[in-house]
C-alpha cells in the first residue's frame, strides 16, 4: 500500500507499523468515578469493520510521525491521511 | 547425434550450435532454442513422470504454463529442480536430468503406484494411512513424501546473488505480444514512461510463434521491428525474461527479472535474478492466452501436446514433435495448426473435429464429428483411438497428437485483488470480471479479443484510454494491418470413456477424481480445487481449471458460468524463494549493531552473544580457562572485590526536552518524576494501559527541561514508539519533544569497590565525584580524559558502588583503553552480559525475563511505586480486581540445596503436593550460578511470595525431565540494604 503522509507525500506501508482502531485517541478521564469501566472499554473493545475504518499508523522508519489513516479494509483504498495530533487537537480535547 | 526432427526455417540461429546434456546422454541444439524445443528436435519425448502415479510425461505446452517438462538444471550448488524446460534457453554445456523417478526414467520402479490407481484417488490422503496413528510420523508420511514429489534441492548454499529493485513508471505494460507492443508504442511515442515486461527472452508473444503477416511484414519481423523501435525510446524500458507475478494495492507490480537464468554461470557482479518492486501510475496486462486441452483416456502420453504449442514448435524453433501428427480439435485453431504442420513437411495424419460441421479441409483426411477417445504407446502415442460421427471406431497410427480445445484468456493478475471472472459463452472462456484491480487495464488475448488485428486495435485503445486518465493527450496512430479470423467454438471438455482421463496433469487428477469429489459433495469450486488439488500445481490450474470446472458443471446439471471459477494469487508463476530473500541472507539476513568498544572486545578475545540485534560480548575468556564459567565467575569475584567494566551502551536512550518534559513523564511513568531534582536520577516503572509492566530504567534530569531515560536493550524500540503514541495522539498539547540518543551515546558501567579510584583517573580534576558531591543517583554532565564532554550517572545495576560513564559514540573506543588503562592498577575486569546476568540476579534486579507481559508492579512488589496522587499510563487497569487479589504472585529468590540447580522456565510445586496444573504455584524466570553465594540461585514469582521466605519448594521441569529442591528467600542475595551501592 502507499500511505500519503500529509508532511511528506506517498509513502510505502513498509515504512510504517500499524496499530488499529483510531478510538485509542480518545483515552478516558482517569479520575471521573466509572474509570474503571471506561478505561476497560478503552483498552479491549476495538472495532474491527470490513469497510471504512480510521486507523493508527506510526511512520517508524520514517519521520515517527503518528496518522489517522481512513481506509477500507475490504478494498485498502486510503480515503483520508490525517497527523494523530491534528485530529486530537481539533477535537478540542486535552 | 544428429537432431532427427529438426525441420527447416524457424528463428534459431543456425550459425551458433549447442552442446547440452539430458540424462546424461549429448545432444545438439542452437541458440534461440529451449531446453523443451531441443529435446523435441532431437526426438527426445519422454521428459519426467508423473508426481502420484509416476506415469511417462512428456512436453504439452511451449510456455510458462508446462505442468509435466520439470527438470533439474545445472550442478553442484546451483543445481535447480522444477524448472519448466519450456522456458529454459539452451546454452553451451547445459546439465539437464529428469526427476521423481527411481532408477532410471525409462524404468521407474514407483510406476508400480499407476497399477495402484484405484487406492490413490482424489482425497486418499484423508482416508488411508490412518492406523495405526504412530505409523503416521514414522511410517506414512516419508514413505509417502519419497514417492510423490519432484527434484531435489542440491542442499548446499546458493552460491549466486539474487536482489531487489525498484521501479516507477506512468504505464507498466504486461507482456509483449500485439496487443503489448501495440500499447507500449502508443504510449512510448507519446512520450509516457514506459515500462514493458515479458517472460519470454524475445518480444513478440505469439507473432514469434505463427505463421502471418503484420503490416505487410512476417509477424516476427513486426514484432523485432516494434521492439527495436522502443528499446531507441528514452522513456521506455523494456524487459525481457521478466514476468509480473503479482500485483499489490496502489499501484505496486511485482516483477521478477531472470537476469542470469540463461547463462551457465552469472556474469561477475551480476545477480541471477532480480525482483523488481514497479509503482505503476497505470498498467495494462497483455497476458494473451492458454490453449486447454480435451480430456480423453490415457490423454497425458509423451506425444500429446497443445496444438499452440505445435505450431509454436514448427513455427519458431523448427522443430517437429513427430513425424506424422494427428490433430483433435473443436475449434479452427486445429485447422491453422494442419495448416501450418503441412506446409513445414510433417505428415498430418487426420484432423478429427469435434463439430459435426467442421470446415472442410485440404490437408489431411478430416473426421468431422469425430472424438480421439484413447491413445497408446509405450514410453509415448504411437496410436490413437477415434469415436466417428456414425459411432465406428477407427484407429490412426500417430507419432504425436495435436489438440486444440479452444483458449483461456490469461487472467490471473486480474484476480489479484479477489478480481472474479466471468463466463464468456462465444469464445467458451473465462474473461476478466468483477474487481479487476484500479488502475489496471487488460487487452488483447487477456480478454478473450483473440485476432491479431484485434488484439493490435485494442491495446493501442486500452493505452490511450490509460494515458487520457493521467491527462496525457495523444493522437491515435494508424494500425499495421493483419489477421482478424473470428473465434468460431463448440465446447468439447472430455470425452466420455472407462479408463482415467487426464485433467491437471502435475497433479495427477482425472476426470474420475472430479466424479469423486461429486460423489462425496466436494461440489463448489473451492471445495474442488482443495479435494481433488485441481489447479493447485504450479500453473495455477492454467492447463486444467476450466476442463475440471466443465466437469463439475455437467455432473451437478449447472452451466458453467453457475458453477464459476476458483481464483489466482500470487505468484503468477513458480518463483524462487531465494528471489524474495533477495540479499537478506546469512549474515545480512538482518542488521547488525556493534557497541562502540566492540572492536576493542575482538582484540582481547570476548567470545560474543547475539542480543536483539546487537552482537555484545559475552565473556572475556583468560588463557587456562577451560569452561565459560570459569571466566563468569572470575570476572563476577572480581568485579566485587576490585572493579569491573562493562559496555552497557545497547540500552535504550531517549532524550526528553520540553517546559511540560515532567508532566509527560509523569504520565508515562508509574512514579513521580517531576518532583525529580535536577542532577539527580530515579529508577521508573513503566506500564501498559492494561497495567502490566512494560519497561523499567532509569531516568536522570539533566536540567529543568531535560531528561534522559533508559530503556532495557530489548524494548528501546517499542518504549519510543510508545512515547511518540502518548506525545502525539494523547497529549499534542504538552510542549514535550523525543529524540532517541541510543547509538549517539557510549556508555560504560564501572562497578566495583575500587569503581570511584578509577573513575577519578579519567574524570577531569575540576569536577568533584567524591562520595559527598556525588552521591548514590547523582547525575551530570562533565568531562574526561582532559576536555571530551561526558555524562556520569551513579547508579548500579551489579549491586556494587557503580557509575555508569557515557562519551559521545566516537570517542567509545577510547573511553575503553582510557577506563582499562585508569584501572590497571585496581586489575580492572571487563565484564560481559553473562557475568551482567549473574551479578544483576544476585542482586535482585529484574529484567526482561521477569517482565513478560504478564507481570504487575504488585508481582514484582513495587505495587508502592504506581502513584495515586497523579494520572498515568496503566494506573486505573493495575487496580483491577484480580490484579490486586492477596494470593498473586510475587517476586521471590530461589537457592538451590542439595548441589542441584535452578534452572529458569521450570514451575514451583510446595513439597507434597501432586504435580499437576491445579498445584502449579509459580515460576523460575532466571537462573545463575552465584559465585558469591556458592551455589545455584534464581528469581522467580510464587503465590503468596513475600510470606513464605525460608519455605521449601519443588522445582520441576518436565520438559526436560528434571527436578530440584530449593529454598525461598529475598532476591536480594547481596547487600539487601544497599550500603555497598552507597558507599
Amino acid at each position: 500500500m502507499i500511505i500519503e503522509h500529509p508532511l511528506l507525500g506517498p509513502r510505502d506501508s513498509q515504512e510504517f507499523t500499524c496499530l488499529g482502531d483510531a478510538s485509542l485517541l480518545q483515552r478516558p478521564d482517569a479520575s471521573a468515578d466509572d474509570a474503571a469501566e471506561t478505561f476497560f472499554d478503552y483498552q479491549y473493545l476495538r472495532d474491527n469493520p470490513a469497510g471504512t475504518h480510521r486507523e493508527l499508523w506510526y511512520h517508524e522508519m520514517g519521520d515517527r510521525s503518528w496518522l489517522v489513516v481512513t481506509r477500507d479494509t475490504a478494498t485498502h483504498e486510503i480515503l483520508a491521511v490525517e497527523l494523530a495530533s491534528d485530529v486530537v487537537t481539533a477535537g478540542g480535547r486535552s | 547425434m544428429t537432431q532427427v526432427n529438426r525441420l527447416d526455417g524457424g528463428l534459431i540461429d543456425r550459425e551458433a550450435p549447442l552442446d547440452f546434456t539430458f540424462d546424461g546422454r549429448r545432444y545438439g541444439g542452437f541458440a534461440g532454442d529451449t531446453l523443451a524445443s531441443a529435446l523435441l528436435a532431437n526426438g527426445v519425448r519422454l521428459v519426467g513422470r508423473s508426481f502420484k502415479y509416476h506415469r511417462p510425461r512428456g512436453i504439452i505446452s511451449a510456455g510458462s504454463e508446462e505442468p509435466n517438462a520439470l527438470v533439474e538444471l545445472r550442478e553442484g550448488a546451483r543445481r535447480e529442480p522444477n524448472s519448466r524446460a519450456t522456458m529454459t534457453e539452451l546454452h553451451d554445456g547445459l546439465v539437464a536430468r529428469s526427476q521423481n523417478r527411481f532408477p532410471s526414467l525409462g524404468f521407474d520402479l514407483m510406476g508400480i503406484n499407476d497399477r495402484f490407481s484405484a487406492f490413490l484417488g482424489a482425497g486418499f490422503y484423508y482416508k488411508t494411512f490412518m492406523w495405526p496413528k504412530a505409523f503416521w510420523e514414522r511410517v506414512y508420511e516419508p514413505l509417502i513424501r519419497q514417492a510423490a514429489g519432484l527434484g531435489a534441492l542440491s542442499g548446499d548454499p546458493d552460491p549466486d546473488v539474487y536482489d531487489r529493485g525498484f521501479r516507477h513508471c506512468d504505464l507498466l505494460v504486461i507482456g509483449a505480444g500485439p496487443a503489448g507492443l501495440m500499447a507500449a508504442l502508443t504510449a512510448g511515442r507519446a512520450g509516457a514512461e514506459v515500462i514493458l515486461v515479458d517472460e519470454d527472452f524475445c518480444a513478440g508473444g505469439r507473432l514469434t510463434m505463427e505463421r502471418e503477416s503484420v503490416g505487410g511484414l512476417s509477424g516476427n519481423e513486426w514484432a523485432a521491428q516494434a521492439a527495436a523501435e522502443l528499446a531507441g525510446l528514452p522513456n521506455v524500458r523494456v524487459m525481457p525474461r521478466s514476468t509480473a507475478i503479482g500485483i499489490f494495492d496502489h499501484g505496486i507490480y511485482s516483477v521478477l527479472e531472470r537476469v542470469s537464468d540463461h547463462l551457465p554461470v552469472p556474469r561477475a557482479g551480476t545477480p541471477r535474478q532480480i525482483l523488481w518492486r514497479v509503482y505503476a501510475k497505470r498498467a495494462i496486462l497483455a497476458a494473451g492466452a492458454t490453449e486447454r486441452l480435451i480430456a480423453f483416456d490415457n490423454n497425458d502420453r509423451p506425444g500429446i501436446m497443445q496444438a499452440g504449442a505445435m505450431r509454436a514448435y514448427v513455427n519458431r524453433w523448427a522443430a517437429a514433435p513427430a513425424e506424422r501428427i494427428a490433430i483433435f480439435t473443436n475449434n479452427d485453431d486445429g485447422h491453422r495448426t494442419a495448416a501450418d504442420l503441412a506446409a513445414a513437411g510433417v505428415e498430418i495424419a487426420a484432423i478429427i473435429d469435434s463439430r459435426p460441421d467442421a470446415p472442410a479441409s485440404n490437408i489431411a483426411e478430416l473426421f468431422a464429428g469425430a472424438v480421439v477417445s484413447n491413445s497408446s504407446g509405450r514410453r509415448g502415442i504411437g496410436h490413437v483411438t477415434l469415436r466417428l460421427a456414425d459411432g465406428g471406431r477407427k484407429h490412426l497410427s500417430c507419432g504425436a497428437l495435436a489438440v486444440s480445445g479452444g483458449w483461456n484468456p490469461n487472467v490471473h493478475l486480474t484476480c489479484h485483488h479477489r478480481g472474479r471472472p466471468q463466463w464468456q459463452e462465444d469464445i467458451a472462456a473465462f474473461i476478466p470480471g468483477e474487481g479487476v484491480p484500479p488502475g489496471l487495464a487488460v487487452a488483447g488475448a487477456a480478454r478473450g479479443i483473440f485476432s491479431t488485428a484485434s488484439a493490435l486495435a485494442d491495446g493501442r485503445d486500452q493505452a490511450l484510454a490509460q494515458l487520457a486518465e493521467l491527462g496525457m493527450k495523444v493522437k491515435t496512430a494508424p494500425l499495421p494491418e493483419a489477421d482478424d479470423a473470428p473465434v468460431t467454438i463448440t465446447p468439447l471438455w472430455h470425452v466420455g470413456g472407462t479408463k482415467r482421463a487426464w485433467l491437471d496433469q502435475q497433479n495427477d487428477v482425472t476426470v474420475k477424481d472430479v466424479g469423486l469429489a461429486h460423489q462425496e459433495n466436494f461440489r463448489a469450486v473451492e471445495h474442488l480445487k482443495r479435494y481433488t488439488t485441481l489447479g493447485m500445481a504450479g500453473d495455477q490450474g492454467r492447463t486444467s481449471n476450466v476442463l475440471g470446472l466443465a466437469v463439475m458443471a455437467e455432473l451437478t446439471g449447472k452451466t458453467i458460468a453457475e458453477t464459476g471459477t476458483t481464483i489466482y494469487r500470487p505468484p503468477y508463476t513458480p518463483t524462487p524463494i531465494a528471489a524474495f530473500a533477495g540479499r537478506s541472507v546469512g549474515r545480512d539476513f538482518r542488521p547488525t549493531r556493534l557497541p562502540p568498544s566492540h572492536h576493542w572486545a575482538a582484540e582481547q578475545g570476548a567470545v560474543f552473544v547475539e542480543a536483539g540485534s546487537w552482537l555484545r560480548a559475552q565473556w572475556f575468556p583468560r588463557e587456562g580457562e577451560t569452561h565459560w564459567r570459569e571466566s563468569v565467575d572470575r570476572e563476577v569475584l572480581a568485579t566485587r572485590r576490585s572493579v569491573g567494566v562493562c559496555d552497557v551502551s545497547t540500552l535504550g536512550k531517549i532524550d526528553i526536552q520540553g517546559s511540560d518534559a515532567g508532566a509527560f513523564l509523569d504520565l508515562v511513568y508509574s512514579n513521580m518524576f517531576s518532583t525529580l531534582p535536577v542532577g539527580k536520577t530515579r529508577y521508573g516503572l513503566m506500564l501498559r494501559e492494561d497495567g502490566m509492566v512494560m519497561d523499567d530504567g532509569t531516568t536522570a534530569r539533566l536540567g529543568e527541561t531535560h531528561y534522559l531515560m533508559t530503556t532495557t536493550t530489548a524494548n528501546a524500540v517499542g518504549v519510543y514508539r510508545h512515547l511518540e503514541f502518548v506525545r502525539q495522539c494523547l497529549r499534542p498539547d504538552m510542549d514535550v519533544q523525543l529524540i532517541s540518543a541510543t547509538d549517539s551515546w557510549a556508555q560504560f558501567a564501572v562497578a566495583g569497590p575500587n569503581a570511584r579510584r578509577v573513575l577519578q583517573v579519567v574524570v577531569d580534576p575540576q569536577h568533584d565525584i567524591s562520595n559527598e558531591a556525588f552521591p548514590f543517583m547523582a547525575c551530570g554532565t562533565i568531562s574526561v580524559c582532559g576536555g571530551v564532554m561526558a555524562r556520569l550517572f551513579r547508579i548500579s545495576f551489579s549491586g556494587e558502588l557503580a557509575y555508569e560513564i557515557a562519551v559521545p559514540s566516537r570517542y567509545g573506543d577510547a573511553m575503553i583503553r582510557a577506563l582499562m588503562a585508569a584501572g590497571d592498577a585496581y586489575d580492572i575486569t571487563p565484564y560481559g552480559t553473562e557475568a551482567l546476568g549473574v551479578m544483576r540476579v544476585e542482586k535482585g534486579h529484574v529484567t526482561g525475563n521477569e517482565l513478560n507481559g504478564t507481570i504487575t508492579a504488585r508481582n514484582l512488589g513495587m505495587a508502592k511505586m504506581v502513584s495515586t496522587k497523579k494520572d498515568s499510563i496503566g494506573a486505573v487497569l493495575a487496580g483491577r480486581e484480580a490484579l490486586v487479589a492477596e494470593d498473586g504472585l510475587c517476586l521471590v529468590g530461589l537457592q538451590a540445596i542439595d548441589g542441584d540447580n535452578v534452572t529458569a522456565g521450570a514451575h514451583l510445586f510446595a513439597e507434597g503436593t501432586p504435580v499437576d496444573p491445579a498445584h502449579d504455584e509459580g515460576y523460575v524466570t532466571s537462573a545463575a550460578w552465584s559465585p558469591h553465594i556458592g551455589a545455584s540461585i534464581g528469581l522467580g514469582f510464587i503465590a503468596r511470595g513475600a510470606d513464605r521466605h525460608g519455605e521449601m519448594v519443588r522445582l520441576m521441569n518436565p520438559l526436560e525431565g528434571r527436578s530440584a529442591r530449593a529454598r525461598i528467600c529475598s532476591p536480594h542475595f547481596i547487600d539487601p540494604e544497599g550500603e555497598r551501592l552507597r558507599g
